[in-house]
């Protein structure tokens, strides 16, 4: 662990690189780190929200889909860079020495700097809807938090198997997809049968999304039992994703 | 520990789990590299080395290709660990296994130069302070702030050795990164593994460049297969392994144009050395003329570039360097160049052949020791002499004798003692 902080120069060059590279010869800049939860946000509006009526917890549709699509959004992001963050810094690890897991690390930090960006025009678009956010909103960074070692957690699973096994890149959007619909984005948990509350929250974006649309919105009270289960369930990714990662990091480098 | 292993798909684990449950449940999740010790391609890059190395030593690492000098550099550089043994290090270690690791072509010089500098482990803090030094090394102090896309691979290279350069770590790991640039910047590349050596500091030099094993180490060792042959100072290292270890290597082919050494200029297909009218398996004597054949791809038309040949006797000494200068440019496509070198010349003994293509000044391609062969002596010339004939080159001069006068000269030239 003293390692890591004596590389923290090094993340911070990866995570630097990593978001300058993205954005530098577009046109629109870092503006694409809102444009894309934005417009699947509006797009759900219109589709599931308007046409096909699908609930959302007695306030506007575009709000309940856009506010879980910001922290959805750094989630996958974040999940998605880092399953694929050893094998695409394959020339690093065989050639210098750092602590490995400072690449799915900078990965993750990566996906939370597009995040400040979307939730930056997360306000006023709160503002558009008469939506004055109370006090809650100081648990927010607690849920942004959870989303982020949830995916650094995945991350880490993902990343090491990915060396070994390169189906892994290949799954991840699969994967990625499959979690989004098992995430309450697009509809309320709600809709899920009380007998099966518990096992939804063991996905843990569950509790993130609704912690983040509580925070916000202010709906009824705090979803304290969705958010334990949440919490533990990535409590218990990550210690065995940092486990996992650590026994294989001596041979990445000579299976990459 | 085992050769680089290609990754698998998970089918090929499943497949296997059938088979094997428990075995490769194991296998998955323990070191991978000691799991396969039971298998058929299993490969020990290095085995039983043992090595103690003092502080301020600048150690040399030779061996033919795959010998285990890169392996032996990646354990002390804690990129992998040995299978089994340890590596004790004390100090800060700097690697240069590669030049330009790290960089990125979208971003610009300047910002490469803090990316590379993070890489190799220096803080922000030193490379502020060594900023400018670097920038003037390197000379691409224009070029700066374009993305480092747009530079000549000879500026990449530059730019990247010298980010490398300016490492202060107390040791020193370099692989054979200093083939680079012109013959200019590798004197300066010299120079400073040269600073390094006298500042005190430790080094290890993997190279294939004899000649500056002699002269920057203190301590040379030799591997071979995975195992240290020979070691002691370095003239007597080099000297016993171009005699030793190097078999006649006088023909080689690269089928492939896409695994052949080269880049995209220039692609190697065959090099060989062989008698004129005969093949390269034919020997070579001290009489024989004989032919250096390159056989290559240009990948670029206009460009010229100019193919050379360097020859080194068995004692290091560079005899002489040859190649295709002056020449106009070729078109693009597959080429042959060669030259006749012609008998009586060359010394017995073994000589090698580096290779080298250059575009304009600056060397583009280079590959040490391409070539090697033995050169025969051959008995009418000597005569009755039978010890070495010594000499770099053995050129057959024709001396003339002619009678001048039939007496010896006049009477007052005095042969004894008398005043």
């Amino acid at each position: 662990m003293s390692e890591l902080w004596q590389y923290r120069e090094l993340l911070y060059f990866l995570t630097w690189r990593d978001i300058k590279v993205r954005y530098k010869q577009t046109l629109l800049g870092v503006a694409w780190a809102v444009i894309q939860p934005l417009f699947i946000a509006l797009t759900l509006s219109v589709f599931l929200g308007h046409l096909a009526k699908v609930p959302s917890d007695g306030m506007p549709y575009a709000v309940f889909a856009y506010t879980a699509m910001v922290p959805w959004q750094l989630f996958a992001h974040a999940l998605t860079e880092a399953s694929n963050s050893l094998v695409a810094n394959e020339r690093l690890i065989t050639k210098v020495y750092f602590p490995r897991m400072v690449a799915p690390m900078s990965a993750v930090l990566g996906g939370l700097v597009d995040f400040g960006i979307a939730f930056f025009v997360l306000v006023p678009f709160l503002a558009c809807y008469r939506i004055v956010p109370g006090a809650s909103v100081l648990a927010l960074p607690f849920f942004a938090l959870l989303a982020a070692l949830a995916a650094f957690g995945v991350g880490l699973w993902l990343s090491a198997l990915n060396v070994q096994y390169r189906d892994v890149r290949y799954t991840v959007g699969f994967l990625v997809q499959l979690w989004f619909l098992l995430t309450p984005v697009a509809y309320p948990s709600s809709v899920v049968p009380e007998r099966w509350r518990d096992w939804y929250g063991l996905n843990p974006m569950v509790g993130v999304i609704e912690g983040f649309r509580w925070a916000l919105l202010r709906t009824g009270a705090p979803p304290v039992g969705l958010l334990a289960v949440s919490a533990a369930m990535t409590a218990a990714i990550l210690v065995s994703g940092l486990y996992y990662f650590q026994r294989m990091e001596d041979t990445f480098a000579d299976v990459i | 520990m085992g050769e680089r292993q290609r990754y698998r798909a998970l089918r090929d684990t499943l497949a296997d789990a059938v088979r094997a449950p428990f075995r490769r449940l194991r296998r998955a999740f323990g070191n991978g590299a000691a799991g396969n010790a039971s298998g058929p391609e299993f490969l020990w890059a290095l085995k039983d080395v043992s090595l103690e190395i003092r502080q301020g030593e600048v150690l040399g690492i030779i061996g033919r290709n795959g010998a285990g000098k890169s392996t032996l550099l990646k354990i002390l550089s804690r990129i992998t660990t040995p299978t089994e043994g340890y590596a004790e290090i004390r100090g800060r270690v700097g690697a240069m296994l590669e030049v330009g690791t790290g960089f990125h072509p979208e971003l610009t010089g300047r910002e490469n130069i803090y990316l590379n500098g993070a890489v190799l482990g220096m803080t922000r803090d030193e490379i502020n302070r060594r900023f400018d030094d670097i920038v003037d090394f390197s000379e691409c102090g224009r070029f700066l702030n374009m993305p480092a896309k747009h530079y000549s691979s000879g500026m990449y290279m530059r730019l990247a050795f010298a980010v490398a350069a300016h490492l202060q770590t107390e040791i020193l790991l370099v692989d054979e990164v200093l083939a680079v640039g012109d013959a200019a910047f590798q004197k300066k590349c010299l120079g400073k593994m040269g600073d390094a050596a006298h500042q005190g500091r430790t080094v290890l030099f993997v190279s294939h460049n004899l000649l500056a094993v002699d002269s920057l180490c203190t301590r040379a060792i030799c591997l071979h297969e995975g195992k240290v042959v020979t070691e002691g100072p370095p003239g007597q290292v080099t000297s016993r392994y171009l005699k030793d270890w190097i078999p006649a290597s006088t023909e080689v082919i690269y089928e492939d144009i896409g695994s052949a050494p080269g880049n995209d200029l220039f692609r190697l297909r065959r090099a060989c050395v062989r008698p004129v009218n005969g093949s390269p398996a034919d020997p070579i004597t001290v009489r024989t003329p004989f032919v250096v054949e390159f056989e290559y791809w240009k990948l670029v038309p206009q460009i010229q570039l100019d193919i050379a040949g360097d020859l080194y006797n068995e004692h290091g000494i560079h005899l002489f360097d040859t190649g295709t200068y002056g020449q106009p440019a070729a078109p693009a496509g597959l080429l042959r160049s060669w030259c006749v070198i012609p008998g009586d010349l060359l010394n017995n003994g073994t000589h090698q052949i580096d290779m080298s293509v250059y575009k304009g000044t600056e060397v583009v391609f280079r590959r040490e020791m391409i070539l090697v062969f033995e050169v025969r002596d051959v008995g009418d010339l000597r005569g009755l002499y039978h010890d070495v004939w010594h000499g770099a080159v053995r050129p057959h001069f024709q001396w003339i004798t002619e009678h001048i006068d039939t007496s010896c000269g006049s009477s007052s030239v005095a042969l004894g003692g008398q005043a």
